[in-house]
C-alpha cells in the first residue's frame, strides 16, 4: 500500500477537527519576531480571522488532529474507534512544517492541535507537546498555539503543554454527567474537572510568579477554554447555562464554546440523526454574552427559559427576559444606571457607553438614541426620553409578536 | 493684538498635502491655521491628484501665526482618532478633522458627545479605516519566489510577494505589523498606491505596482485550498455570516475563495446524504425463521451483500435455550451454507463438548449473515465487518432472537457482542459475567474461536483456558435456568 501524501492526510485530519468550535487566537501576550534571529510570527492581543468558510465560521488557526486514530468510543465523535472513517496520522515534524508554510504565506495565526488517543494518553500528549516544541524552539515560531490537553495524561506533560502554548483546553463534551456516561463511556467527568482544576492552579501560579520575577516562564497566557456539545443528549438550555456558569466560576475559563451537534458520517445508532436548529447554539452564545458582559447571573438567564428549560428560538434571550419582567421597564435613558441600560433589548455595550457619555452633554431625545443604536424600533418600547414615552406599550399582550423578527426565507448568497 | 490682524479678511486658503495619509503635515498646517483664526469654511484641503475645486484657487501661502498666539488644544482621543481617520479615502476627511479641531478650541470635550454629527462621522471614518487595516492583516496572501543566486552569485533568501488592494490609505500604517510578524522573512507587499519591501533588516517604500508584478501562484495554495474545503462543515451553512466578515471585494486576491460556489452548492446534498446513510429502511420483519432465511438471501442493505457470496442462516431447534452467535460466515461456511463448519467451528465443537454443552440443542448463528472478504490471488481473505455493517445486519439477528427466544446468548468475539449490545464491547473487561439483554435473556461474552487459532504457545494456552472457563460458566448457568 502506498503511503498517503501530506495533502491526503491534511484532508482527513482537518475534516476530523472541524467539530471543534474554537478558533480564537486572541487574549494572549504581545509578542513579535523582531530581533529574534530567523524568527517568524507575532501576537498582538487581538485575534485575526484569515478567512471564513461558507459555514460562517472564521478560519484563524490551522485546526487539525495529529491523528484521528482513537482508542476511545464516544458516540458523538466522528473519530470514535467503531467509526468507519478514513484514518491518517501526521508526525509532529509534518505538522510543524505545514504550520510554518501556511503562516509564512499569511494564511493563519497559528496552530490549534488536537488528537485522537493513540496507544495511551501520555503517548499522545507527548506527541502534541513535541509538535509545539519544534515550532517554538526549532522554527523560532512566535505565533499562536492552542493545544488540546488530554485529561488522562500525566500532569507533568500537561504542564509542558502550558509552557509552550498560548491556550490550553480540555473539553467537558456534554453538559450533564449522565450524558457523558451514556455517550462517552471511556471518559470520566471527575477526571475532566480535576484536570481543569489543575490547569487553573498552574495558570494562577505562573501569573503570580510573573508579577514577582520578570523572567518567570509564561504559562498558557491566553488561559483555558472548553467545549460542550449541544443537542446530542437531552440537556435543556437551563442545564447548559448552569453548567457553563459553574465552569466560568469554578475554573476561571476564558471561554465556554458550544458546538451544535451536527450529523456526522457513519453516525452511531445512539444519536439523534437530525441536527438541533443552529439558532439554538446562537441563543446559547447570546446568553453567554449576557453573563459575561451584561451583568446577568445564570439564574436570571434561566428565568428567560420556558417551562422545558429552553430559551425561545424566535427572539433573543435578553428580549425574552425583558418581556417576562416588564415591571422593570421603561427606563429613562437620561437618568438610569448603566446596569439598567444594559438590560434594554437592542442596546449593546457600545451603545450604552455612548449614551452615558452623550447624556453629560445633552438631554437625549429619541432621535439621538436612534443615532446610537441599530434599530430604534426595538429599543423604543423599553425606554423613556425627553420627547418619548411608550404609553402602555410594555403592557400590551402582543408586544412579543410586534418585536419578534418576521419569519423569512433565507436566500442563498444574500449579501 | 488679535490673530485676525494677520489674516487677510475673507481670504481662502488651499493646503496641498504631499501624501494622502500625511498626518504630521496636516497637523502642522492645521495648528498654524487655528492660531491665525482661519475658520473651517475658509480652508480647502487637497490631496495629491485631487481635482481642483472652487477653493483650489485659494491662497496656498499660509499666514504666520502671531508670536503670542495661544497653544492649540486637542485631546489625546482626538489626536488618536485623527491619525487613523486621515488614512480614509473620503476626500472630506481633512475638512472634518479641521472642523473638529476648530470646535475643540471652544469646547475641549466635544468628542464625548456621541450624538453629534461630526463626532459620529469621525467615529465612522476611524472604524472603517481600522477595519480595512484589520482586513489587510487578515487577507494579504504571500506567494513565494524561490531563492535564486543574485548577479554576484550569492545565494538569496526566498522572496514572499503579495498583491493587495486596500480601500483606504493604510499601507504605511500597516507596515509595522508586517515587520513585527514576518521579521525573519524577505517580503514585499504590492498595492496600486505603493509598495513595501522588507529584506529582514530594513523597510523601504516603493512606487505603485500592478497585479502582474506579483507571482501568479504558489504550490502551497493547493494544500491551503484542500484545508479550506475540509474544515468547512456542510451541515451548517451560514453564507450571510461569511459575507459579512469576508465581503466579495476581497475575494479576487484570495486563493481559497474560488471553492466557495461549489462548496455551497454541494452542502445540502452532503448533509442529506449523511442523514440518509444513517437510516436504513429494512421494511417489515419476517415472522418465521424460514422467511428470515429467504429474506437474508435477498438482502443488499450493506456492501457485504453485494459481494459474491451467499447468506448463511442460523441453525438449531426453535426454542433452543442457548443461542451461540459468531461474527460472520467464513470461506467454508459460505461454501457449505452452514454456520461454524470450518476450523473455528471444529475448535468450538471440541470446547462445547468438553463443557458439556450439546451443540445440536443450541441455535448457532452469526451477527453478520454474509461472508466479507477480499480476493488474494485465488483465495478469499476474511475481512472484519465495520460497525456500520454489524449495526445494519443486527436487524436479522434480532428477528432470530425474537423467534427462538433463548434464555442464554453466547457472543463469540467483539463483532458478535456489538451486534447484541449495539455498542463496542471490550472482551477482556466484559467476559465472565452475565449482561442483561432487553428481552430478559442473559448475554455472555467470550473470545471468537478463530482468535484462539491465531495464537501460539503460552498465549494460546492462556486464552484457551479463559475460553473454556467462559463456556463452563455458561453451561452452569444454562443448567440453572433450564431446571
Amino acid at each position: 500500500m502506498t503511503h498517503p501524501t501530506v495533502i491526503e492526510k491534511l484532508a482527513v485530519l482537518a475534516d476530523a477537527a472541524k467539530y471543534d468550535a474554537s478558533c480564537a487566537s486572541s487574549g494572549t501576550t504581545k509578542r513579535s519576531s523582531k530581533g529574534v534571529k530567523g524568527g517568524i510570527g507575532s501576537t498582538e492581543g487581538m485575534g485575526i480571522c484569515h478567512s471564513y468558510a461558507p459555514d460562517g465560521r472564521c478560519i484563524s488557526l490551522l485546526k487539525i488532529l495529529l491523528t484521528n486514530h482513537c482508542i476511545f468510543d464516544c458516540h458523538y465523535c466522528i473519530n470514535r474507534k467503531s467509526s468507519n472513517v478514513a484514518r491518517a496520522r501526521f508526525t509532529p515534524q509534518e505538522v510543524a512544517d505545514l504550520t510554518m508554510a501556511f503562516y509564512r504565506r499569511n494564511y493563519i495565526e497559528g496552530l490549534f492541535l488536537s488528537s485522537g488517543i493513540v496507544k495511551s494518553a501520555d503517548h499522545t500528549m507527548e506527541q502534541l507537546v513535541e509538535t509545539a516544541r519544534i515550532l517554538r524552539h526549532e522554527h523560532q515560531f512566535r505565533g499562536y498555539i492552542h493545544l488540546k490537553t488530554i485529561p488522562e495524561a500525566s500532569p507533568e506533560l500537561v504542564h509542558q503543554a502550558g509552557l509552550l502554548a498560548d491556550r490550553v483546553s480540555i473539553n467537558v463534551e456534554l453538559p450533564t454527567d449522565s450524558g457523558l456516561t451514556r455517550l462517552a463511556p471511556d471518559k470520566n467527568a471527575r477526571q475532566i474537572e480535576g484536570a481543569m482544576g489543575g490547569m487553573k492552579m498552574a495558570i494562577a501560579q505562573a501569573r503570580d510568579e510573573k508579577k514577582r520575577f520578570r523572567h518567570a516562564p509564561t504559562f498558557a497566557p491566553a488561559g483555558q477554554s472548553t467545549q460542550m456539545i449541544v443537542g446530542a443528549d437531552g440537556a435543556s438550555d437551563a442545564d447548559i447555562v448552569g453548567k457553563a456558569s459553574r465552569l466560568y466560576d469554578g475554573f476561571r475559563l476564558r471561554r465556554v464554546y458550544y458546538s451544535a451537534f451536527s450529523p456526522i458520517p457513519d453516525a452511531s445508532a445512539v444519536l439523534p440523526l437530525k441536527r438541533p436548529p443552529l439558532i439554538r447554539e446562537h441563543r446559547l452564545y447570546q446568553s453567554d454574552w449576557l453573563m459575561r458582559f451584561y451583568g446577568y447571573s445564570a439564574q436570571e438567564v434561566v428565568q428567560a427559559t420556558d417551562s422545558m428549560g429552553n430559551l425561545p428560538l424566535d427572539i433573543d434571550p435578553k428580549l425574552a427576559w425583558a418581556l417576562k419582567f416588564r415591571e422593570h421597564f421603561p427606563v429613562d435613558v437620561n437618568r438610569c444606571s448603566r446596569e439598567m441600560l444594559l438590560r434594554v433589548p437592542g442596546l449593546g455595550t457600545r451603545a450604552v457607553g455612548q449614551i452615558l457619555a452623550s447624556r453629560r452633554h445633552r438631554t437625549l431625545r429619541l432621535e439621538d438614541v436612534g443615532k446610537l443604536t441599530v434599530s430604534v424600533a426595538k429599543v423604543r418600547p423599553f425606554i423613556v426620553t425627553c420627547d418619548w414615552r411608550p404609553t402602555l406599550l410594555t403592557d400590551r399582550a402582543d408586544l412579543r409578536a410586534m418585536l419578534a423578527p418576521k419569519a423569512e426565507q433565507l436566500e442563498l448568497f444574500a449579501a | 493684538m488679535t490673530a485676525l490682524q494677520h489674516v487677510r479678511f475673507g481670504a481662502f486658503y488651499a493646503v496641498h498635502l504631499p501624501q494622502p495619509d500625511d498626518f504630521s503635515f496636516w497637523r502642522e498646517r492645521a495648528r498654524q491655521l487655528v492660531q491665525c483664526d482661519v475658520p473651517p469654511d475658509r480652508v480647502a484641503w487637497l490631496e495629491p491628484g485631487a481635482n481642483g475645486n472652487l477653493f483650489a484657487k485659494g491662497e496656498s501661502r499660509l499666514p504666520t501665526p502671531p508670536a503670542d498666539a495661544r497653544a492649540v488644544r486637542a485631546s489625546k482621543a482626538f489626536v488618536q482618532a485623527a491619525q487613523t481617520a486621515i488614512c480614509h479615502a473620503d476626500p472630506a476627511r481633512f475638512d472634518l478633522l479641521y472642523r473638529l479641531l476648530w470646535r475643540l478650541q471652544g469646547n475641549p470635550r466635544v468628542l464625548e458627545d456621541r450624538a453629534d454629527n461630526d463626532v459620529r462621522r469621525l467615529d465612522e471614518l476611524t472604524r472603517q479605516v481600522r477595519r480595512d487595516i484589520h482586513k489587510m492583516r487578515a487577507f494579504v496572501r504571500f506567494r513565494v519566489v524561490p531563492p535564486d543566486p543574485d548577479a554576484m552569485g550569492r545565494e538569496t533568501h526566498e522572496h514572499y510577494i503579495a498583491w493587495f488592494e486596500p480601500e483606504h490609505h493604510i499601507l504605511r500604517n500597516n507596515a509595522g505589523f508586517f515587520t513585527r510578524r514576518f521579521a525573519g522573512m524577505r517580503w514585499s507587499i504590492l498595492t496600486p498606491q505603493g509598495s513595501l519591501h522588507w529584506d529582514g533588516e530594513t523597510l523601504c517604500e516603493g512606487p505603485p505596482a500592478l497585479k502582474a508584478d506579483a507571482p501568479a501562484g504558489d504550490a502551497m495554495e493547493e494544500l491551503w485550498r484542500r484545508y479550506y474545503a475540509s474544515i468547512f462543515n456542510p451541515a451548517r451553512l451560514k453564507i450571510g455570516a461569511m459575507l459579512k466578515e469576508m465581503p466579495r471585494k476581497y475575494w479576487k486576491n484570495m486563493p481559497e475563495t474560488a471553492l466557495i460556489a461549489d462548496l455551497v452548492a454541494g452542502a445540502q446534498g452532503r448533509e442529506a446524504a449523511m442523514v440518509a446513510a444513517g437510516t436504513v429502511d429494512m421494511g417489515e420483519r419476517p415472522e418465521t425463521l424460514a422467511a428470515i432465511d429467504r429474506a437474508i438471501h435477498a438482502c443488499r442493505k450493506c456492501p457485504i451483500g453485494l459481494l459474491e457470496n451467499r447468506a448463511v442462516m442460523g441453525e438449531g431447534p426453535p426454542g433452543a435455550p442457548l443461542m451461540i452467535v459468531g461474527e460472520q460466515p467464513g470461506d467454508q461456511e459460505d461454501l457449505a451454507g452452514k454456520p461454524f463448519v470450518g476450523p473455528a467451528g471444529q475448535l468450538l465443537d471440541r470446547h462445547l463438548e468438553r463443557a458439556g454443552i450439546d451443540r445440536q440443542a443450541a441455535y448457532v448463528t452469526n451477527g453478520v449473515k454474509h461472508f466479507k472478504f477480499v480476493m488474494r490471488g485465488k483465495r478469499r481473505l476474511h475481512q472484519s465487518p465495520t460497525a456500520k455493517e454489524i449495526d445494519t445486519c443486527r436487524w436479522w439477528l434480532e428477528g432470530e432472537r425474537a423467534l427462538v427466544k433463548p434464555k442464554v446468548v453466547l457472543a463469540l468475539g467483539a463483532s458478535a457482542a456489538r451486534s447484541l449490545l449495539g455498542r463496542t464491547a471490550s472482551i477482556a473487561r466484559e467476559r465472565g459475567r452475565p449482561h442483561a439483554l432487553d428481552d430478559g435473556s442473559e448475554l455472555w461474552i467470550t473470545a471468537h474461536p478463530s482468535y484462539l487459532l491465531r495464537l501460539e504457545g503460552a498465549a494460546q494456552e492462556e486464552q484457551e483456558r479463559l475460553f473454556a472457563a467462559d463456556l463452563a460458566a455458561v453451561a452452569g448457568r444454562l443448567a440453572e435456568l433450564v431446571e
